[in-house]
């Protein structure tokens, strides 16, 4: 079948059998490997990307229900080199380590701020509760994003 | 040269300087070795056994080599070299010899056009087992004599004794690395019957050598490459997917591709060993250690990989960073049908700290101690005798220093929080605020630096200076932690040129840095960066003065300078373990404070809080980094971590039942550093990334214990061990 | 693959009739998972994630394809503290009520509050019509329903005089993603309390012999929440598995009961 969808403001279409999860689709079929596969069964959020407004783990998404979506990945957050806040504050403080959740910390990060500038440290732990780092420990991560929900006020 | 002093250079040593790998990894354009792509690839998948333990009755092909789409299916038949390999001992074969002897053993791999048809091709084959009994009990394999090694550790007086005794046995349970990033190679033949091996791997030229002999090939041959990886913690010590992928490359002719799903990375790679240890401590009416006596016994699964390794490690340490003059351990490493062990942060270390720790507390107990003073009256300093080995301590070892800032360090408010989530159980809402003790635990962790036992460790770096900056290239593996980074540091400091590029060197181009485990590379390849930036300084000093241009420097070419790096020799020790086996160590304090909920056994980590011995602070941000990281793996091995096998498979090789610590469970951390300069490596720096995985775990379990009253003499604690249900 | 977009539940119940073999998906958190790591091949797939009537929500009735994110700040408190709970916020965001109730696994965390509202499932077939099922029919054994082959799950229904009063807990090691070792929902209406659970059984129970003793007492002493306990451990039927062991399970359960009918006493 053929799925016509938005992604990171372009259109986009994929030829598929229809079974295929979004994010396999986004990483073999249209050579968009930001997203990450590091379990495929909704346990990580390092496959996190924003689908029609919510952030969903797109392992978990079946392409065939993608037609007509909006469709954000790690590579639509930014543009390339030039980092948009979530992904400037990350590297600023020592949030990057292996890199691997990266991705799925930036769409979830995009995601929070822009539907809450100013997330509590409750709100913030929170949302992100759904991605997991095996590197960081999270409190470079933590501190980046106090730090954003600071600048906003 | 054109910045000849640091003053005006950004980033060198001592500065947080942000890592230069961040942006791509932060857009999504780093390249993991999952994320490898040519055009016409094959896909890679593997047949493997259902069993821990079985004979291989019969095995049928021919479905997926018939199968349209499959390109070749490779058994053990088909390795052309030597069948097994292995870090030390060369005993696992390539693919199933005739009997499985884990739990997911490779039996037979596969390379199709796509994914899809790999996948079908491994379940089409016809594969008969004859399941065997399989040995799963470790006190049982070393009755039998079923040992990759054996030690013991003899010092002193075995017949001295102390007034207070405490006896007492400890488990610590499979840990897995469980990094996100899967195993991952892409092998790419060159047409003269050699390839190019771009795998997740942490050190390529150990993989090399096993690789080259299995395929039969000269070296030359073969050249491994030093890939994007997503976490190691040491599941990548090993061959995974290496001669698998190679194989397949070689005989279809055409690049192949192997990546595990999360369950098959579970059955890939090998994980922490579990162990029984058995103690008797023995003190003076001072809390003075005067004998330890330790029996222990570890697991290594089916294959030997880094077992030797592992059992020295915690041999040695199984007293910890404290005096005591009469010690006698006996140590085995052993052979079962349970899943291969190896190295896992930490490398030994860890599961005795939890074992001598426990101890610690319960002999302060015993003498009505603080728990800090006992420690404070064994410590181990500079100029003593190593317990174990006798081996003096050289260099710097703040054990008093980490102990008195520790104890200096505020705790949290004691005050049980009103939000739900921050109570023992979180948004469950299982716990009302009455129900909920607070519990305070302190443990020091002891680890060695880089190699042991008289291994010739060493890291090659080569430096090239153009006209545009300064290139390192080494074979040195950066699995997040940072080295990238601070090698960039060493050299701006030294050299003073800003425009520096980390150039990763494949097994052709260069010898080998060692493998990135064992808190080696800061002060392995940082120290191989040091020395040659520093040759290459006084080198252009002496031929063009210290204000010469890079331009000038570069007029006739680039300039090179190329360094072995080696730290200094370590020793066999003798058959009773006496010698100098090691090359440095680090120490560290942790104390945790929980909030627990006794009646469900349910337990919140408040705030773990650490010393760190740091030698010198190279990039302070990174080293929290790596504090914070370890806290929360020690964290999970506390409370949450562990595969739970039956008849020696894996109960839970997913991430819905292998439960690493979220958001939400990780604790807080304050980290304090001491700087007290190592006696090798750049500017005295030590490596730290296994001491925070070391003595977080006994930490917060000996708060639970200070909590609820509970003996707790295993890792990981769970709620019905709290209960005692 | 034959995939049917359904935006309307006649077009969902039209493509089942149609297609036998057909599976239902709304947030995929279950099917994905099966497509991912047991290499399922559906062969035709109906989507009901954005199918109008399903995703309609109103007191007494919550539509299939509505969202534990949306349910998150339900009025029913019980409902609203467990679909916090549920996975994480990308879980939250796909999965539903209705998937949850197919699934019908045992430590299914929407069910327990199902069972102690006294809930129906609401199914329709383009033959048959609609009919209500009530939980304990719903629910038969482990994965299992009484969900016929060519019905589509469109509703969880509760009375209109399902308790106000109504909390709920749940132990797991881990604070978020995590499958519950026992979950307990308790509610206090007019005809007394309601004790329900999860994953100590093959389907959600309620703890009748407790409930009976507690709603035969005058006042609720500290000796009857011990009772409540008691009992409530005696009656559920918990499995040792990788998770937890049966008398850990048995265990919470009592604690989890007794605390929670004392939070209802307060309220």
């Amino acid at each position: 079948m053929i799925v016509d969808f938005h992604l990171n403001g372009e259109e986009r279409t994929a030829t598929v059998v229809g079974w295929e999860s979004l994010l396999t689709v986004l990483r073999d079929n249209l050579a968009l490997a930001g997203s990450k596969n590091a379990c495929e069964q909704g346990e990580c959020g390092s496959c996190s990307v924003i689908l029609d407004g919510d952030n969903v783990c797109s392992c978990l998404i079946m392409i065939g229900d993608c037609e007509g979506s909006t469709i954000t990945t790690v590579e639509g957050v930014g543009a390339g080199d030039l980092l948009d806040p979530v992904q400037q504050a990350i590297l600023d403080e020592g949030g990057v380590q292996c890199g691997f959740c990266t991705p799925g910390f930036v769409v979830t990060a995009a995601h929070l701020f822009a539907n809450d500038p100013q997330p509590d440290e409750a709100t913030i732990r929170e949302a992100f509760s759904g991605n997991i780092c095996r590197c960081t420990g999270y409190g470079a991560l933590l501190r980046a994003f106090a730090g954003l929900a600071e600048d906003e006020s | 040269m054109t910045a000849p002093t640091t003053e005006r250079v950004a980033g060198v040593i001592g500065e947080s300087t942000v890592r230069p790998d961040g942006v791509a990894k932060l857009s999504g354009n780093f390249a993991y070795g999952s994320d490898l792509w040519i055009d016409g690839m094959l896909w890679g998948a593997t047949l493997r056994s259902p069993y821990a333990h079985a004979r291989l009755e019969k095995l049928d092909i021919t479905p997926a080599v018939t199968m349209s789409g499959v390109r070749a299916v490779l058994t053990q038949d088909d390795v052309p070299g030597r069948a097994r390999f292995g870090q030390v001992e060369q005993d696992q074969p390539v693919l199933c010899d005739g009997v499985a002897r884990y739990w997911g053993e490779p039996v037979a791999v596969v390379a199709a056009d796509d994914e899809e048809t790999a996948r079908a091709a491994v379940a089409a084959i016809i594969v008969e087992w004859e399941p065997l009994e399989p040995v799963t009990d470790p006190d049982a394999a070393r009755a039998a004599g079923e040992e990759y090694r054996a030690m013991v550790i003899r010092r002193g007086d075995e017949s001295a004794a102390g007034s207070v005794v405490i006896e007492a046995e400890y488990e610590t349970a499979i840990q897995d690395q469980a990094p996100l990033g899967p195993e991952a190679g892409l092998a790419v033949p060159d047409g003269e019957g050699g390839l190019d091996l771009h795998v997740t791997s942490q050190w390529v030229h150990i993989d090399h050598t096993q690789i080259v002999a299995c395929l039969g090939l000269e070296p030359d041959a073969v050249r491994c490459h030093p890939v994007g990886i997503g976490g190691a913690f040491g599941a990548r010590e090993d061959i995974s997917v290496h001669i698998h992928v190679a194989m397949l490359a070689l005989r279809t002719g055409r690049p192949v591709r192997i990546v595990y799903d999360r369950t098959e990375s579970f059955a890939g790679h090998v994980k922490r060993h579990p162990a029984r240890m058995r103690y008797r401590h023995e003190a003076d009416d001072d809390g003075r250690l005067v004998k330890v006596i330790v029996d222990m016994v570890m697991d290594g699964g089916a294959y030997a990989h880094t077992s030797h390794a592992v059992l020295a490690n915690a041999a040695f340490f199984t007293v910890g960073p404290y005096n005591c003059d009469n010690v006698a351990v006996d140590a085995s490493v052993v052979r079962t049908n349970n899943p291969p062990a190896g190295a896992m942060r930490g490398f030994g270390a860890v599961q005795v700290c939890f074992a001598y720790e426990s101890q610690m507390d319960r002999l302060a107990e015993a003498l009505g101690l603080h728990p800090l003073e006992i420690r404070r009256r064994n410590a181990l300093l500079p100029g003593d005798p190593m317990a174990t080995s006798g081996q003096v301590v050289e260099g710097s070892l703040p054990t008093i220093g980490v102990i008195d800032l520790l104890e200096s360090m505020p705790l949290p408010d004691d005050v049980i929080p009103d939000d739900p989530s921050l109570l023992p159980g979180g948004t469950g809402l299982t716990t009302p605020r009455g129900s909920v003790v607070r519990g305070v635990g302190y443990a020091l962790g002891l680890k060695n630096l880089a190699f042991s036992e008289g291994f010739d460790d060493y890291s090659e770096v080569r430096l090239v200076l153009t006209s545009a900056g300064l290139e390192i290239h080494t074979a040195a593996i950066e699995v997040g932690q940072g080295l990238v980074t601070i090698c960039l540091q060493i050299a701006r400091s030294i050299l003073g040129i800003e425009n520096i590029a980390w150039v990763p060197a494949d097994t052709s181009t260069i010898g080998s840095a060692g493998s990135t485990s064992a808190s080696r590379q800061t002060q392995m390849t940082g120290g191989a960066v040091h020395e040659a930036a520093v040759k290459l300084r006084d080198h252009i000093a002496e031929r063009f003065g210290d204000d010469a241009a890079l331009e000038e420097i570069t007029v006739d070419g680039p300039i090179e300078q190329w360094v072995r790096y080696r730290h200094p020799p370590t020793e066999e020790p003798d058959e009773l373990g006496q010698g100098n086996p090691h090359a440095g160590f680090v120490v560290a304090s942790h104390r945790a404070v929980v909030d627990v909920d006794p009646e469900l056994g349910l337990v919140r980590i408040v705030r773990v809080d650490t010393v760190q011995d740091v030698g010198k602070a190279l990039n302070p941000q990174a080293i929290v980094g790596q504090l914070e990281g370890g806290i929360a793996q020690g964290a999970g091995f506390a409370i949450m971590e562990e595969l739970i096998l039956e008849d020696g498979v894996i109960l839970n090789p997913n991430f819905t039942d292998y439960l690493i610590p979220t958001i939400l469970d990780a604790p807080d951390v304050e980290s304090r550093l001491i700087e007290e300069p190592a006696h090798w490596g750049p500017f005295g720096a030590k490596g730290i990334g296994e001491s925070p995985t070391i003595s977080s775990t006994p930490a917060i379990v000996a708060a639970i214990r200070a909590a609820t009253g509970r003996p707790l003499n295993r890792v990981p604690v769970r709620p019905q061990d709290i209960v005692g249900v | 693959m034959h995939f049917v977009a359904a935006r309307d539940l006649a077009t969902a119940l039209d493509a089942r009739a149609e297609h036998p073999d057909a599976e239902l998906l709304a947030g995929g958190t279950d099917l994905m998972v099966e497509v991912n790591l047991s290499h399922h091949r559906p062969t035709g797939v109906i989507g009901v994630r954005a199918c109008d009537e399903l995703m309609e929500w109103r007191d007494g009735r919550i539509g299939a394809a509505v969202t534990w994110a949306r349910l998150e700040d339900g009025s029913a408190r019980a409902l609203a503290q467990l679909a916090r709970t549920i996975g994480s916020p990308q879980i939250r965001a796909a999965g539903t009520m209705g998937g949850n109730v197919a699934t019908a696994s045992p430590a299914g965390d929407g069910l327990p509050w199902i069972a102690a509202m006294d809930g129906s499932v609401e199914v329709a077939s383009r033959e048959r019509g609609t009919r209500l099922i009530p939980w304990n029919e719903f629910f038969v054994g482990v994965k299992q329903t009484s969900l016929a082959g060519d019905e589509v799950i469109t509703a969880v229904v509760t009375p209109d005089d399902a308790p106000h009063v109504q909390e709920f807990a749940k132990v797991g090691v881990r604070n978020a993603m995590v499958i519950a070792t026992v979950s307990c929902v308790v509610a206090k209406g007019a005809d007394g309390f309601r004790i329900a659970l999860g994953a100590v059984a093959p389907t959600p129970i309620r703890a009748t012999r407790a409930e009976e003793m507690l709603n035969a007492e005058a006042s609720i002493s500290d000796l009857v929440l011990e009772e409540v306990a008691r009992l409530v451990s005696a009656e559920v039927r918990p499995i040792t598995d990788h998770r937890s062991t049966e008398s850990y399970r048995r265990h919470a359960s009592g604690v989890l009961a007794r605390r929670l009918v004392e939070r209802c006493r307060a309220a």
